[in-house]
């Protein structure tokens, strides 16, 4: 791999935390643990898995938002590292989860959506700052004329939808999207969802889109990368995934993707996967699945599996497959 | 059925749901406009005020203490009287003023009164030194006012740059500053102001002869640093706490990530979500000043005199208490009043004001 054809590029990232145990022990949490995939120019790639392995820790971690225990990021062939991190900051953004927390309850919305381009200075004067709000107001769907108003005075959707401005106003080329709409209902996700594909169309952002509903997921990605444990065990084209998935922890996870019809639920068979998750601070030897796992044999006790290529751009880290 | 026509409502039956479709057409531009009432927008900063304004201990309190500090301001220039020389009748020292009841007059005033002139009456009567009391408690109250008031400042000052210190930079700073705080907290505080009181008025008291600041006294000035070296710590915990439940929020991190320095984060994003919190428990900080004050110059280790506060009025009034009553009254009713008016105040802030409180 060059690292140039692609826009990004993220190679054995590692995020450990310091964890005490006890008086003096220190442990260290494997939040993420050699994580490595590319993002191509105006792609989506959804990262799924379940809660606490480590999908927004990915996101964060990459945008130096937490420092990296190791590995590189590569963003448009230039190599990321924490001094010239701030060169990014206008060409890599986030939007967060919760669209509550995310907004200064302090600032309307003017200045939050504002302060990137103060931070960047990309105006020249108050007029073109405030035309450029009402501008980035009128793509994400809001009244031009809420500009004055404070954050609480929105509903759940339009403040992520002002977290979604504040991402754009300095016009970035890839948006790390950490589950943007797991805090909304059903209907709001739809709009909000909507509302990234037409971005993505219009402006030709990339996006990481971190999510635990595969099928918001499967809708949005052009290729899913499935996490489990700080680890990608899967990662290939997202109809791949969703039809015919490798993994014995991707098979599950798809299996227990809710059937809108009933018909089909009823002849659908469901894996469950027994006992809990490992706590990541005693990871289990070995494959970090097997103890869950269906298929587990002597082999996976002993060593790691490594993403291994069984198809053309489709990568699995499993033993059996 | 057969005579079904769709244009006609069918005819209601006393038992049935019917519906009337003509509720159900779609509304029109206009009444949609109606609808879109626009709610003012209001400002966190406009909001809490209002809600100050509409809280009647809060108001109350207000007004009390404003008329506390227009007399305080005020009255020293109308009483023709001095806090800390005897009353004089044309210009001879009027022995026979001593321990006047309320409204009285002494002998020599009595006969100026008679000759035609006129003098001005001693409303809270006069004391043992023949003083007039009324701007003895004045005086003491711009004491206990002012110390009060630079004790918290004192206070804020110092507790909000050592909290915000260690609550931005965390780890191993923050666990070495949070435990000096804590071996500052398990002082026993009254004995330690005791102590501090009694060295740095000596310490003081030498230094500062001739200085500008011997006017108002090492007394003031050893009280203040008492204040400044105890009671910091708990504004200290206060905006470390504060700061660090406020760093851990997203719009912290979404900063971060727009690339804002960490001068601007704790500008525009920490501090300005903290602040109401900190007014709030500086408001409640200055009544307990006061208290202290009061406490320390009853005891004998407060301003020195002739200046009085209201604590050391009261403690001179104790001696002669039972003869007479009301020279005890006044301080005492003026140390309840400030205090009692600067709690309310900061309850009513706290109630307007803490995000936690609101609805």
């Amino acid at each position: 791999m060059s690292g140039q054809k692609h826009l990004l590029d993220v190679r054995g990232l590692k995020e450990y935390f310091p964890v005490k145990s006890g008086m003096l022990n220190k442990m260290l949490l494997k939040a993420v643990d050699d994580v490595s995939f590319t993002i191509d120019e105006g792609e989506t790639l959804g990262l799924v898995g379940e809660s606490g392995c480590g999908k927004t820790t990915v996101g964060r971690t990459l945008l130096y938002l937490y420092k990296p225990t190791a590995g590189e990021v590569y963003f448009d062939g230039q190599l990321v590292t924490e001094k010239n991190i701030g060169d990014f900051r206008k060409d890599m953004q986030i939007v967060f989860q919760d669209p509550y927390s995310s907004l200064n309850p302090r600032m309307t919305v003017a200045d939050i959506i504002g302060e990137p381009l103060d931070i960047h200075k990309l105006y020249s004067s108050k007029k073109e700052r405030a035309d450029r709000i009402a501008e980035l107001l009128t793509l994400v769907g809001l009244n031009s004329e809420h500009a004055n108003r404070y954050a609480h005075e929105f509903s759940g959707g339009q403040r992520q939808r002002i977290g979604i401005a504040r991402a754009l106003a300095v016009n970035p080329r890839f948006i790390v999207c950490d589950e943007p709409v797991s805090a909304l209902d059903v209907s709001i996700q739809a709009q909000i969802i909507n509302t990234f594909e037409d971005l993505q169309q219009k402006l030709g952002i990339a996006y990481l889109f971190i999510a635990h509903d595969l099928l918001v997921v499967q809708h949005m990605s052009r290729r899913i990368a499935v996490m489990y444990l700080g680890r990608i065990v899967e990662i290939g084209p997202a109809g791949d995934i969703i039809g015919s998935p490798v993994h014995p922890y991707t098979e599950s996870l798809i299996s227990a993707i809710p059937m809108p019809d009933p018909e089909t639920a009823r002849h659908k068979h469901r894996i469950i996967l027994e006992g809990d998750v490992p706590s990541p601070l005693r990871m289990p030897k070995g494959c970090p699945f097997r103890t869950r796992c269906r298929y587990a044999t002597k082999e996976c006790e002993e060593s790691r599996p490594e993403l291994k290529e069984i198809a053309p751009d489709r990568f699995v880290a499993c033993h059996n497959r | 059925m057969s005579d079904y026509n769709p244009n006609i409502p069918p005819k209601k039956r006393p038992f049935s749901l019917q519906l009337d479709p003509a509720k159900f057409e779609p509304a029109t531009d206009e009444e949609k406009a109606q609808q879109e009432v626009m709610r003012e927008s209001t400002t966190f900063f406009r909001d809490g005020m209002r809600k100050l304004f509409h809280n009647p201990l809060a108001v109350g309190s207000m007004i009390v203490l404003l008329v506390i500090l227009v007399t305080i301001v005020i009255a020293p220039l109308i009483v023709p009287y001095s806090y800390s020389g005897m009353i004089t009748v044309d210009g001879k020292r009027d022995k026979s003023a001593k321990n006047l009841p309320p409204f009285t007059y002494s002998k020599l005033e009595q006969q100026a009164i008679d000759n035609g002139e006129t003098v001005f009456p001693h409303i809270f009567g006069t004391d043992e030194l023949c003083r007039d009391y009324f701007i003895r408690v004045i005086y003491g109250a711009r004491v206990s006012l002012s110390v009060g008031f630079f004790a918290s400042l004192i206070v804020l000052i110092i507790g909000l740059l050592y909290g915000s210190i260690a609550g931005y930079a965390g780890g191993r700073t923050d666990l070495i500053m949070m435990r000096i705080v804590d071996i500052i907290y398990s002082l026993p505080d009254t004995l330690m102001v005791i102590l501090l009181s009694v060295v740095l008025d000596q310490l003081l008291g030498q230094s500062l002869q001739n200085t500008a600041l011997a006017s108002i006294g090492p007394n003031m000035l050893s009280m203040f640093a008492v204040f400044g070296l105890l009671y910091w710590v708990g504004m200290a915990r206060l905006v470390r706490g504060q700061i660090l439940s406020i760093k851990n929020n997203e719009y912290v991190l979404a900063a971060q990530a727009m690339g804002a320095k960490p001068g601007r984060i704790i500008r525009r994003h920490i501090l300005p979500n903290c602040m109401s919190v900190i007014i709030i428990s500086t408001a409640l900080q200055i009544p307990s000043a006061i208290f202290t004050e009061s406490f320390l110059s009853f005891i004998g280790l407060g301003v020195q005199a002739p200046m009085p506060s209201l604590g050391s009025l009261a403690n001179s009034a104790r001696q002669a208490l039972q003869a007479y009553p009301y020279k005890m009254i006044f301080p005492a009713v003026g140390i309840c009043l400030i205090v009692l008016s600067f709690n309310l105040l900061g309850d009513g802030l706290r109630d307007a004001f803490d995000p936690k409180l609101r609805k």
